[in-house]
């Protein structure tokens, strides 16, 4: 199964990612969104840092996951490396998300990209299509 | 699927103008300036759609304006000019952008091409390290909360305080740099810790920092009032926004008004907005001021470091003298006629500029006989343009005209299609040096990734939105 994927987008950066769970299609969206600045796969879980979200739908939970991300690249230099842990609780009209994300200082790294500075509601969506999850985000560049 | 905008009707008023027709829930029609070649490529994407969206929207006045260099952006289009009453319509954060502030600033040099030409890669190398760019990497200041605080509040005043410019680059910035209706209560924590380690940092992606040279003049009198005197002279340019800080207002405020007042009835999520005289409204404005004086902030810092960075070079910075700093992501209060009376307006310009012609109050004084300059970049291997303001774009489109080139490639397909080190070296034969923080940034600004700029700027004259005064090409560029 295909982690993610990227799609055309006029000006900014569109994807999918996809898990059996609603967390690793989270978890995967997390590891699309920085490899649009650097190559994940070489950045070492060397720091731990604790990520919490909520949310009124699936789609507010995945855009404020997100966002804490894009926060701590910008406050705390902070590329990801991995998901190490996620979880999903809580029902309609109030969705709660907990993770532990690995990851290294950014300055270390040689980066691909421009820099992702906003995780918008662009045609995102949250969604199971037959027995996998699928979500979709424009993040701004 | 993606949706195109190719099935919405469009009705040719003018051989520059184009009119989507009241339909649905549109409150008022909306008008699209472009030539055929560029509507073609305007209704690639969902633009058009778009504008018909923001048609819908509470208290929308005359039309939705789309420019002629328009994109599909998040809910309102890049390159969308619409104003709202300020007692009974809305304001909404997607339609200013993300990065609040987002403009562009240009200097002008007493230098000709052959003064620069030999230094011209040391000039990049110097102005790459002293004005820092690409992801991660923050500014040389470190600031105090206080400090932000007072930044947020006074814009270029705080810069100029610092010793960072003069009192003439306070003179010849829009707003002269400095937004009285900021208040820093209403912007987070957290957008204020995102701004602090980014002052004076260009960021990356589209923006850039680039020397250029005149290479013809259009309208000598305008130009000389410009301090354009004549063809091969020297400029440099410089295209950001307010960082992280001002992308955090737009999302801590789309997350406020959804919460506030759901988005069930809106076309599209990210048209959220709420109305301008209620408090949430009133926040929202007045933390985006406060985000719009970071931006001049951030600008004003890398002018300083621009002519520190010559001075280091050349071994002076005489006669580097800002002609104007123009904000291309706003929204601003301004009085405009409709159908003959004299109405308050909140004026949304995402991705556009604007282009008030002589006399009205808010030009700066300097140029107040003469027009706002307005800059139009182009890409890394184009022109770019000066224009100036003009009385028929008040009448036209709320006193405004296009902002850029106008992407029209993904930048995922423009990474498919090209490698960065060839685009360098094409530029380089083309006599263009190109100095990136990364290889990918330069495939993904590659040329044929946007609209034709000449084409843009030529319909913002031939349309009388902005009116041609100096054509700049490039000599080397500093992307982030």
């Amino acid at each position: 199964m295909k982690k993610y994927e990227y799609l055309p987008h006029t000006a900014d950066v569109r994807f999918r990612a996809y898990g059996k769970t609603p967390e690793e299609a989270f978890a995967n969206a997390a590891t699309a969104m920085f490899n649009v600045m650097v190559e994940t796969e070489k950045v070492k879980p060397k720091a731990i840092r604790k990520i919490t979200a909520e949310g009124s739908d699936l789609e507010s939970l995945l855009q404020q996951f997100l966002e804490q991300f894009i926060i701590l690249l910008d406050t705390d230099n902070f590329f990801l490396s991995k998901i190490k842990k996620i979880s999903i609780s809580g029902s309609k009209k109030h969705y709660k998300l907990s993770a532990v994300a690995a990851g290294d200082e950014a300055k270390n790294y040689e980066t691909i990209g421009p820099q992702v500075k906003a995780c918008t509601y662009n045609s995102m969506f949250v969604k199971q299509e037959g027995r996998q999850w699928a979500v979709q985000v424009v993040v701004d560049i | 699927m993606e949706v195109k905008s190719k099935s919405m009707e469009l009705k040719k008023i003018s051989e520059y103008e184009w009119e989507i027709p009241k339909h649905g829930g549109m409150k008022v029609p909306a008008r699209i300036f472009a030539s055929e070649k560029l509507v073609q490529k305007i209704q690639q994407d969902r633009t058009l759609m778009q504008a018909a969206n923001v048609a819908h929207l509470k208290g929308i006045q005359k039309y939705a304006y789309v420019m002629p260099d328009a994109h599909e952006g998040y809910g309102f289009p890049i390159g969308g000019v619409a104003a709202f009453d300020t007692e009974e319509g809305i304001i909404s954060p997607g339609g200013i952008g993300y990065d609040v502030n987002c403009g562009v600033r240009l200097l002008r040099t007493d230098w000709a091409v052959e003064d620069i030409k030999p230094k011209l890669k040391q000039l990049l190398d110097t102005l790459f390290t002293e004005v820092p760019s690409g992801v991660g990497r923050g500014g040389l200041t470190r600031l105090s909360d206080a400090e932000m605080q007072e930044i947020l509040a006074k814009g270029s005043r705080w810069s100029l305080e610092q010793g960072y410019g003069t009192k003439d680059d306070l003179a010849a910035t829009e707003d002269y740099g400095y937004m009285k209706q900021a208040d820093p209560e209403f912007v987070s924590h957290t957008a204020i810790a995102r701004g602090k380690p980014q002052l004076g940092t260009l960021g990356a992606g589209n923006h850039f920092l680039e020397i250029q040279a005149v290479d013809k003049i259009y309208d000598e009198k305008t130009a000389a009032a410009f301090g354009i005197t004549g063809v091969g002279q020297v400029t440099v340019m410089v295209h950001c926004g307010s960082r992280g800080l001002g992308h955090q207002v737009a999302s801590d405020y789309i997350r406020e008004m959804e919460k506030k007042y759901g988005f069930a009835d809106l076309p599209d999520r990210e048209l959220i907005n709420a109305p301008f005289n209620s408090e949430l409204g009133q926040k929202y404005f007045k933390a985006m001021c406060a985000g719009m004086n970071y931006a001049f902030a951030n600008r004003q810092m890398i002018v300083h470091w621009i002519r520190d960075s010559f001075k280091k070079v050349i071994g002076t910075d005489h006669g580097m003298k800002q002609i104007y700093d123009v904000c291309h992501n706003i929204g601003k209060i301004e009085k405009h006629k409709v159908d003959g009376e004299v109405k308050e307006l909140c004026v949304h310009r995402k991705g556009a500029t604007r282009s008030f012609g002589p006399g009205r109050e808010e030009v700066n004084e300097i140029y107040r006989n003469v027009g706002q300059p307005v800059f139009i970049p182009g890409t890394m291997g184009t022109a770019s343009y000066i224009l100036v303001g003009t009385d028929e774009a008040e009448e036209r489109s709320w006193g405004s005209t296009a902002h850029g080139a106008g992407r029209e490639m993904s930048r995922a397909d423009a990474i498919r299609r090209y490698r960065g080190e060839t685009v360098a070296k094409e530029l380089e034969q083309r006599g263009i040096l190109v100095k990136a923080a990364s290889w990918k940034g330069i495939a993904e600004e590659n040329v044929p990734a946007y609209k034709d700029v000449d084409e843009v700027c030529r319909v913002s004259n031939e349309a009388k939105l902005g009116k041609f005064v100096a054509r700049l090409v490039p000599l080397g560029v500093v992307k982030g």
